[in-house]
């Protein structure tokens, strides 16, 4: 089965390619790039009609929460691959803070054979320490053996800062990478939001950036002991990018995410006490979002990631105290990215390789590419085309967003994995 | 004139008029306390609900009171917090109440905003009698209508407000309230307990006690309580007491006719030494006359009274 993509502009940032391009895909993958109309189907396969549309690697996302095992009421692995192939993504890395937790082998053999049914390819993380408790490192090599691509206690931080060096050491020997949901739990404390003005006017506790900078500049000294790869997850403060600034210079094993939403939004947001604007990391000041978007048209920030959390409203419509961290973001990253390009913030290729080709690279993965020879996953997207975020067309399983009925840019066309269409919009 | 809210969530919103309005509506309902029967019509056939998930006596008795004094029904509902996910939540009891067609619902919450949620959801007035550590609108009001009775006015004044500034909701209400009326409002406590960016409020943060209470027209003393509060945010009763407590000595470094003032319940010997609290520049006892007014006044307005 052929398929060629004709008339669109690609952009790939894995081979640096940006221009009028037509793409065959033969099958599973990508079989010849060309200039428009050099490649002909004869007669057999199917054509898709990219004219006005960009033609991209189908997205990688290298955080979310599925929720599955343990929270289908939040979502599944097939509901939450729903949503992200209906927001281009085709590669997810889901998070172990199931029940059970991905700690083992066999948690890790259910999420993949859960995943064999999902509309995009699903890569588990395991879970660097037993039940995420901070007290014992789970067997990292088991669940490597089984398929995880990376550890993260993330939701957590691992406090004892000697288990953090022998996580590191062993995930060092393991070759894999080790990400970091980096918050001092005593400074952050039962902070509500981000600690400033805001949570002064609004009377919540707050969660001080320097709960951050702290466990990041503490991870970032733990690389350069262990050699391990580390990678900052949801980096919110300006405080950590100059850390982070220092370990790249130093040329340390060190990389990091931003969400959308960080990059979006401030914690005035927060206005009337909206649990749609309650996460963690918090949403920082204006100047920490200012920051954050120059670090990710820099590069010292090197992925985007959604931090996709699924909570029903059981958990979103109460007391702003008492509510659950965390919004969904899988099918508003693409979107909220390119309101940064269309603000000539951040270039269009800066903006693809942060959703596809980098955060595959962190994890290790051969995605995020359209090279040939490579898996054809694949994001067609029309970037001046704007779509109203609807809670109907919402595909989660949760509809926590603060971007809900927000007019947004960049309606996705098509989705493919490994050359079918799994989405079209 | 005429409210033109269903809601006192705060005094932040409050204008000028508005809260003029309020003073001088309880002014005129303060002398029927001294009444042989002390009741007026006003509210006949309304339906206040005095809703509290945290212990209250005072606040909870002085809105009974004065909903009475304005021939209201009045629903009181003790509700504790349900754990997340248990049992039933705010907006279920919410709604349970709002199937009672009260007029007015007077709710006390431990989490800030919550009386805001309960505003947007739902159709009576709201009337905010605290919310965590954010705003405690009836209470300030009291203290400004006292401040009003001792100084005619609030153009000039000079405020200071000691003590646990961060976890305080009248101190919130009172810099907002204060501050809209044209006084100035200073702040001092333990550095652990000023938040960030209050300045961003428009107070000064004052480096002592000393410096706050210099001068001033009118001191304002918090509780302070220590055990509720993480251990690491002071010492110990004894050292705060020594380092913020309100003494004969650091009195006189106020005005001649300076009166000290403190929403209650006090920790005599704590944040005030047990003299001073008595003192004839004390007006801590009165503040629970003006509360009832003051609450009668907010339930007349918000269900559309003066109209
Ligand atoms: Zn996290």
């Amino acid at each position: 089965m052929k398929t060629l993509i004709a008339g669109g502009k690609v952009i790939d940032p894995s081979q640096g390619l940006e221009g009028d391009f037509d793409i065959l895909i033969d099958g599973k993958v990508i079989a010849k790039i060309d200039k428009p109309g050099k490649i002909k189907l004869d007669g057999k396969g199917k054509t898709i009609d990219a004219r006005g549309c960009i033609v991209a690697p189908g997205l990688v996302d290298m955080h979310v929460h599925l929720r599955e095992p343990g929270y289908e009421g939040k979502e599944t692995i097939a509901t939450g691959s729903e949503a992200a192939v209906a927001g281009g993504f085709t590669s997810l890395a889901c998070m172990a803070n199931t029940n059970p937790i991905n700690d083992k082998q066999t948690v890790t053999g259910y999420i993949l054979a859960k995943a064999r049914e999902a509309r995009c390819k699903v890569f588990p993380i395991g879970a660097c320490t037993v039940a995420l408790e901070g007290l014992k490192i789970a067997d990292m090599g088991e669940m490597k053996e089984a398929g995880v691509v990376g550890f993260s206690d993330d939701g957590k931080t691992v406090m004892n800062a000697e288990l953090q060096r022998r996580i590191f050491e062993l995930a060092q020997q393991l070759n894999m990478p080790v990400l970091v949901h980096a918050e001092d739990e005593h400074l952050a404390a039962d902070g509500q939001m981000h600690e400033g003005a805001v949570s002064t006017e609004l009377g919540l506790d707050g969660r001080p950036a320097v709960a951050e900078e702290i466990m990041v500049s503490r991870d970032i000294m733990l690389a350069r002991t262990t050699g391990c790869r580390v990678h900052i997850q949801h980096v919110s403060s300006a405080g950590s990018l100059e850390l982070i600034r220092w370990a790249k210079t130093k040329k340390l094993p060190v990389t990091c995410e931003v969400t959308p939403h960080h990059l979006t939004l401030t914690d005035e947001n927060i206005g009337d006490y909206d649990t749609n604007c309650k996460m963690a990391p918090p949403l920082r000041s204006a100047e920490d979002r200012k920051a954050l978007i120059k670090a990710l048209a820099d590069g010292t920030i090197d992925a985007i990631a959604t931090d996709h959390a699924p909570h029903g409203i059981l958990l979103k419509m109460i007391e702003f105290d008492k509510a659950a961290f965390g919004i969904i973001g899988l099918e508003t990253a693409l979107a909220l990215t390119l309101r940064l390009v269309d603000e000539t913030k951040l270039t269009l290729m800066r903006a693809i390789e942060a959703l596809t080709v980098a955060p595959a690279r962190i994890l290790g993965l051969d995605v995020g590419t359209l090279q040939v020879g490579k898996a054809a996953d694949v994001c067609i997207f029309q970037p001046d085309k704007t779509f109203v975020y609807t809670p109907e067309r919402i595909r989660s399983k949760s509809k926590n967003s603060p971007f809900i009925n927000w007019e947004l840019p960049g309606a996705v066309r098509y989705t493919m994995v490994d050359g079918k269409v799994v989405y079209t919009g | 004139m005429m409210l033109n809210r269903k809601d006192i969530l705060g005094l932040k919103d409050l204008t000028v008029e508005e809260i003029n309005l309020i003073l001088d509506t309880a002014d005129g309902f303060r002398d029927i306390a001294t009444r042989k029967r002390k009741k007026v019509p006003a509210l006949q056939g309304h339906t206040v609900v005095n809703l509290f998930y945290e212990k209250s006596t005072r606040t909870r008795t002085s809105f009974e009171i004065a909903a009475k004094r304005l021939s209201a029904d009045t629903v009181n509902f003790t509700a504790s917090e349900s754990s997340v996910g248990k049992g039933e939540t705010f907006i279920d009891t919410v709604r349970n109440i709002e199937a009672m067609h009260p007029d007015v619902i007077v709710v006390r919450h431990g989490s800030a905003g919550a009386p805001h949620m309960l505003s947007k959801m739902i159709k009576p007035g709201v009337i905010n009698a605290g919310d965590g550590a954010h705003e405690h609108p009836s209470q300030a009001l009291l203290d400004m209508l006292m401040i009003r009775d001792e100084r005619g006015g609030f153009e000039g004044l000079e405020v200071a407000i000691i003590g646990d500034i961060a976890h305080s909701r009248v101190a919130r209400s009172n810099i907002y309230g204060l501050q809209r009326m044209g006084a100035k409002v200073r702040i001092a406590g333990p550095a652990t307990m000023i938040p960030i960016g209050i300045e961003k409020l428009g107070v000064t943060v004052a480096p002592s006690v000393e410096d706050a209470i210099a001068g001033v027209d009118v001191i304002m003393m918090l509780r302070i309580q220590l055990e509720r509060q993480s251990q690491v945010l002071f010492s110990s009763m004894r050292e705060y007491s020594r380092q913020f407590g309100l003494n004969a000595k650091r009195l006189e470094l106020a005005r001649k006719d300076a009166i000290i003032m403190h929403p209650g319940p006090m920790n005599r010997g704590v944040e005030i030494d047990p003299f001073v609290a008595d003192c004839q520049r004390s007006r801590i006892l009165n503040q629970v006359t003006n509360g009832v007014a003051i609450r009668m006044a907010l339930l007349y307005l918000v269900t559309g009274g003066g109209n």
